[in-house]
């Protein structure tokens, strides 16, 4: 390589990388107007009136802006009552899922015991199961239970460990150095204090992703409440929601403002925690969720 | 140091067990602080497997007690031309929905590899779909659809001056419509998976290519590819399993129209169990479709072999 030419190509390739970026930042771009052009005509038909709605070809902005499409729809059900349903279910079952699956990964990270290895492979075998396929002999166990109509066969199982929660808090539990329990050991600490007063306080941000996995996927889940919750006043967000898209056939103004309203919970929570749901999400390779 | 980890010392453990040896202790701790998960395990998911097998040879409607049939819920499962229906329409949904999102995902997250200001500000943006609620974003996108007065055949009718189709009500495009928000939905999810990985490539690697001469496709065909076929791999076999849990956008959407075109498996089990109460011939369509993902799964497994890579295997090979 002559030095003659070095000059000229250095000055190439350095265009040539700035059109590239160029292009990448242009491409982003439109991808984002992609992901935000729902957003934006949900919140553009939520606070239009109903005669807009049904305007071709359909128009942006609203006019005149009708505010009161948000406090019609939240009353034309009982909304507020739901939000209340499901704030408790999802708290509960974070609860549940954070507290058992950390002891389940605590017993697989920090202990020998014969089948450890099987057990382990288990539990993330079950990551494999399709659960929708056992909706029928749950709903007869919890038909039996006579739990049918509570919120207890939303919750009860998030007490008894999750795999992808327990596959995380493992991996996680694995990267504490184990000179911290042996020092704990040698002092005399059982091994649920060592667990509860040590490790616990250290995983902070595995148990932080837990939680947020959680609660987006009980949040978000909508057969389980559709086949256990009957009565109304039970109902989660997302089975009102439905059901009031059933009562209404058209109310297009309507439904949008209930469902932005629906979207802004785990928005905020999103916005929030997303350094545990970015975190979570590259620690174990897949985005939480029990389906 | 005591107060550095923060506990106190006990003055009396009533849990140990002194007579035991410290390997015997330790598996009792490992055992009950598991001991959790095996309940769940069998209240959860074994004994419902043992039922959805007991319920597949009985006729029942919850009402009096279940009627032994034999085999006849699976014979009739044969001529039943909805339950073909329905995994046409779920396998072939997989079959679209599933590569174009591997293929979507990758390419967002290759350009946010590319040295590009604002990262964190990027995946936020494309993560945000993720956390929304199915119903909502199904009756969104709904009306984003709808055929008169959505922003879709808006846009054709402004551009191009003809009326678009009816996405949803069409037999042809309802899948394919159900296909992209479902992008829309996951693919900031796969997105961040796939950067995980990207940023987990050594660049001695690409250094190394660039003093041999490769270009950047070479680089990509030859490096980033056959290292990130692990976490293709993975999101091959949970976009299927999800593919068959597919429910929230049949039921409001379309309800399996227009001419059962939609009639995902879940939504079909659903509607036979608890809206026709046939508890039994349901259960034999779930354990049918659970052995296909079962088998499906494992002939991903197989197929693994032939196209995963794994880069501590040519370590060791070396």
């Amino acid at each position: 390589m002559a030095s003659a030419t070095a000059q000229p190509r250095k000055i190439n390739y350095r265009l040539r990388q700035t059109l590239a970026h160029t292009a990448i930042y242009l491409v982003l771009i439109i991808g984002a107007i992609l992901v935000f052009i729902p957003f934006a005509w949900t919140v553009s038909t939520s606070l239009k009136t109903e005669s807009q709605t049904l305007a071709s070809p359909p128009e942006w902005i609203p006019n005149p802006v009708q505010w009161k499409n948000y406090p019609d729809a939240l009353t034309a059900r009982p909304f507020g009552r739901y939000y209340a349903n499901t704030f408790i279910i999802t708290i509960l079952s974070v609860i549940g899922q954070v507290v058992s699956s950390a002891l389940v990964a605590y017993g697989f990270a920090r202990f020998r015991f014969p089948g450890r290895n099987l057990l382990f492979i288990l539990v993330l075998s079950t990551l494999m199961i399709p659960f929708h396929m056992l909706i029928i002999p749950r709903f007869i166990l919890f038909k039996y239970l006579g739990w049918l109509d509570t919120f207890l066969p939303l919750i009860v199982p998030n007490f008894f460990g999750g795999a992808f929660s327990i596959f995380l808090l493992r991996q996680y539990f694995q990267t504490v150095p184990l000179e911290l329990d042996e020092a704990a050991k040698i002092d005399g600490a059982s091994a649920f204090q060592r667990f509860w007063r040590i490790m616990m306080p250290l995983a902070r941000p595995a148990l932080g992703a837990v939680a947020v996995f959680e609660f987006m996927s009980t949040w978000q889940d909508f057969l389980g409440p559709l086949i256990y919750l009957s009565s109304d006043r039970n109902y989660t967000v997302s089975v009102g929601l439905a059901a009031f898209r059933n009562d209404y056939f058209t109310a297009w103004h309507l439904f949008m403002a209930a469902s932005a309203v629906a979207m802004l919970v785990p928005l905020v929570v999103f916005f929030v925690a997303q350094k545990y749901f970015i975190s979570g999400v590259a620690l174990t390779g897949s985005g939480g969720g029990k389906g | 140091m005591q107060s550095d980890i923060g506990y106190k010392k006990p003055a009396f453990n009533p849990f140990k067990v002194s007579s035991w040896t410290s390997g015997q202790s330790e598996a009792v701790s490992g055992y009950l602080f598991i001991l959790p998960w095996v309940i769940g395990f069998l209240i959860f998911v074994v004994g419902p497997m043992l039922g959805l097998v007991y319920l597949s040879f009985h006729r029942w409607d919850l009402i009096g007690d279940p009627r032994f049939v034999g085999w006849r819920n699976y014979e009739r499962l044969f001529t039943d031309k909805l339950f073909r229906k329905s995994l046409e329409v779920t396998i072939l949904y997989g079959l679209g929905r599933v590569p174009l999102g591997v293929i979507v995902a990758l390419a967002t997250a290759i350009l946010l590899n590319q040295k590009i200001k604002f990262v964190g500000f990027w995946r936020v943006v494309y993560y945000m779909p993720v956390v929304l609620p199915p119903v909502a974003v199904s009756l969104v996108w709904a009306w984003i659809y709808n055929p008169r007065y959505g922003i879709i055949n808006g846009f054709i009718q402004s551009v191009f001056g003809v009326q678009g189709p009816s996405w949803l009500n069409d037999p042809v495009l309802v899948l394919p419509s159900l296909m992209v928000m479902a992008v829309w939905v996951a693919a900031g999810r796969n997105m961040i998976i796939y950067l995980a990985g990207l940023q987990g490539i050594s660049q001695d690697l690409y250094s190394a290519a660039d003093i041999d001469g490769a270009g950047p496709w070479a680089k990509f065909w030859r490096i980033t590819l056959p290292l990130l076929t692990p976490v293709i791999f993975f999101n091959v076999v949970t976009g299927m399993i999800d593919t068959f849990k597919l429910f929230t956008q049949a039921y409001v959407m379309t309800q399996g129209g227009p001419q059962n075109q939609s009639l995902f498996f879940t939504y079909y089990l659903w509607r036979t169990a608890f809206q026709d109460f046939r508890m039994g011939y349901a259960s034999a369509m779930a354990m049918v479709v659970f052995v296909i993902i079962i088998a499906l799964t494992l002939l991903v497994f197989r197929s693994s072999k032939a196209w995963v890579f794994y880069e501590a295997e040519v370590k060791g090979g070396d």
